[in-house]
């Protein structure tokens, strides 16, 4: 299905948004191709098309133009039902915003992708308590979110994200919110995560402390892909 | 399941706010039923005693018998069939009109003859055996106090025999009464029968007979009409019927009110929470799941309004069923029967069928503004975008 390990093809992919009368082009002519155990970052300032195109990616939007193909899916092409069967079993997700749920504690804001996969609760109690092992929360199960730090939230949020071993992670200015050493502790759970589970990860990010991490990175000027390098020295030996 | 188990989550997970709307559903919930259970036991008594006091289990009427039309008295007597002359299964009763002069007023009444033995009514005609010399009355209280009459007084009474011929003669109270069914009460006296039959000059006769209300078939007789007791309460059916409209005008506000609580919160809900339908949409559920979670939450606010009122309106409930509601005063002059007190009757019936309507409509009226959710765009929802 997917040769060269190739998890995610995009070609010639255009996505225009309605604007008043007319339309306009948030991304332009993308052409890329993500493999198997990347921890890729699309790098670029506000308004490049950084988020749009994670939204492409994670099957939450659609292109307007071009083919999208991830895990051998057609994005433009899913219902929305498959597209969220695709998230679900597939995809995980960490916002800059954490979007946690409010109303359910740690342990159950983990679980839930876990209900969602119908795993039974015996599965579900193991693969919460590995998650929140390795993020080191396994002492704040039945806090909310609004009794945690920001760090705290974005470390559910990755637990969250990682519960289900997805093929790949989605995270859309992670370390945002974050300060310095929480964010160097976030990014180096996710690096181990991704070392050891060979788990796909994508970063929108503008955020240098980021940058240090990744082993490739994209850069979007305007809707288009200016730069695609590989970092010396992080993994690409 | 999931549904479920997650709508049950975010509930619990919601605190305040999912109590401050379970609380007024469940005071909704418990006034419809309160008000249902009071109209239902009002007709009930009402009908029992009715039933009990004055109608038995049908009544047989001389075919020229119009209790609308007094001036019909004078003609809607006749001999008692061989066949309603049975003491256990049928009571006779001789009416007619006469005048009494209570403290030197002129009073038109109706003057009621009963076997005193009979024993198909449960109101107390055994007072009326006396060897007394003075026509020996029993009347209800409201008819005492209208015309300021107690036991033991004496009062003229002059009526008109079968003749035309006008006599008169003095009556003595050795009886009164307390009922609610006020047509047995208001306006009229209750003599021995074959006193009044003495009276009239109408020996064996009388205007209507009450059946036994175990009597299974009532034969077609000559000059005698049976009247079974859907005819006789037909009134009273009709006044209940009307009551009724009155209660589901309450009912229905009371339920328009439960289904504007849900229905802002569920509107509000999907306002204040796009950020999680977003969210909920990025880690794999589908519309229809998102839609039908917040439909099951919306319905959960029913199912655990029930559980409240259950817990709290149960033991009230039930012990104002036991205890009853007095009637304010006034109430028994209205000219049906009403009791002093009423004892709300809530039957199974009427349970089921309100937290049936309740969760049903509770049901629909959450998912109305779920639709909202298929409109979504989940990358705006997401970052929490109004839309």
């Amino acid at each position: 299905m997917m040769e060269n390990n190739q998890l995610i093809t995009i070609q010639n992919m255009a996505k225009d948004y309605p604007v008043g009368r007319g339309y306009f082009r948030a991304l332009n002519d993308v052409n890329l191709t993500f493999k198997r155990g990347e921890f890729t970052g699309i790098v670029g300032p506000s308004g490049s098309g950084k988020t749009t195109l994670l939204n492409i990616i994670g099957s939450l939007d659609v292109p307007s133009e071009g083919k999208t193909t991830v895990l051998g899916q057609s994005i433009g092409e899913l219902s929305h039902k498959k597209a969220a069967k695709l998230r679900n079993e597939h995809l995980g997700f960490i916002f800059q915003t954490y979007n946690l749920l409010p109303v359910y504690s740690v342990y159950e804001n983990v679980e839930f992708p876990l209900l969602l996969l119908g795993k039974n609760a015996e599965e579900r109690k193991k693969a919460v308590m590995d998650a929140l092992e390795w993020v080191g929360l396994t002492d704040k199960l039945k806090s909310r979110p609004a009794q945690l730090s920001g760090g705290e939230c974005q470390r559910v949020a990755v637990a969250r994200a990682m519960v289900k071993k997805p093929k790949i992670v989605l995270a859309d200015e992670p370390t945002a919110n974050l300060d310095a050493e929480n964010s160097h502790n976030i990014l180096q759970t996710m690096e181990k995560m991704n070392s050891e589970l060979k788990t796909t990860f994508i970063f929108a990010t503008h955020d240098d402390k980021v940058k240090k991490y990744l082993h490739r990175k994209i850069s979007l000027e305007d809707g288009r892909v200016v730069k695609d390098e590989l970092v010396e020295g992080m993994g690409n030996g | 399941m999931l549904a479920i188990k997650l709508a049950y989550r975010n509930l619990i997970g919601a605190g305040l706010r999912t109590w401050l709307n379970v609380i007024v559903l469940s005071f909704s919930f418990l006034i419809i039923i309160w008000n249902r259970g009071i109209i239902n036991g009002w007709d009930r008594q009402a009908r029992n005693d009715t039933k009990n006091q004055e109608i038995g289990g049908g009544q047989y009427w001389h075919e020229n018998y119009d209790p609308y039309d007094p001036f019909t008295l004078t003609d809607a007597h006749g001999i008692i069939h061989e066949t309603l002359k049975s003491n256990d299964n049928f009571a006779p009763i001789l009416i007619t009109q006469a005048t009494i002069y209570p403290g030197g007023r002129v009073q038109s009444i109706l003057l009621k003859g009963i076997e005193p033995d009979q024993k198909i009514l449960t109101f107390p005609t055994e007072s009326l055996k006396s060897d007394i010399e003075e026509i020996p009355v029993m009347l209800g209280s409201r008819m005492a106090e209208n015309n300021k009459l107690k036991i033991g007084d004496f009062v003229t009474v002059r009526w008109r025999d079968a003749n035309g011929t006008f006599d008169a003669a003095d009556a003595k109270v050795v009886h009164i009464f307390k009922t609610d069914v006020p047509t047995i009460d208001n306006g009229q006296m209750w003599v021995p029968l074959q006193r009044l039959q003495k009276m009239m000059q109408m020996d064996g006769e009388a205007t209507l007979v009450v059946a036994n209300q175990k009597i299974t078939s009532a034969p077609d007789l000559p000059h005698w009409l049976f009247k079974d007791q859907d005819f006789l309460l037909k009134d009273f059916a009709e006044l209940i019927k009307m009551k009724n409209v009155g209660g589901y005008i309450m009912w229905l506000f009371l339920l328009l009110l439960a289904w504007i609580a849900i229905f802002d919160t569920q509107v509000l809900s999907i306002f204040r929470r796009q950020k999680e339908i977003g969210t909920d949409i990025a880690l794999g559920m589908t519309r229809g799941q998102v839609i039908r979670l917040f439909t099951v939450e919306g319905a959960m606010h029913g199912i655990l309004a029930a559980i409240l009122a259950a817990i709290y309106g149960g033991p009230l409930l039930y012990l104002q069923a036991v205890k009853g509601m007095s009637m304010p005063e006034g109430t028994d002059d209205m000219g049906i029967a009403i009791a002093e007190t009423i004892y709300p009757y809530y039957s199974i019936g009427l349970i089921v069928v309100t937290a049936l309507v309740v969760l049903i409509t509770t049901t629909i009226v959450s998912f109305l503004p779920t639709r909202r959710i298929s409109k979504m765009n989940p990358t705006d929802a997401i970052r929490g975008k109004i839309q």
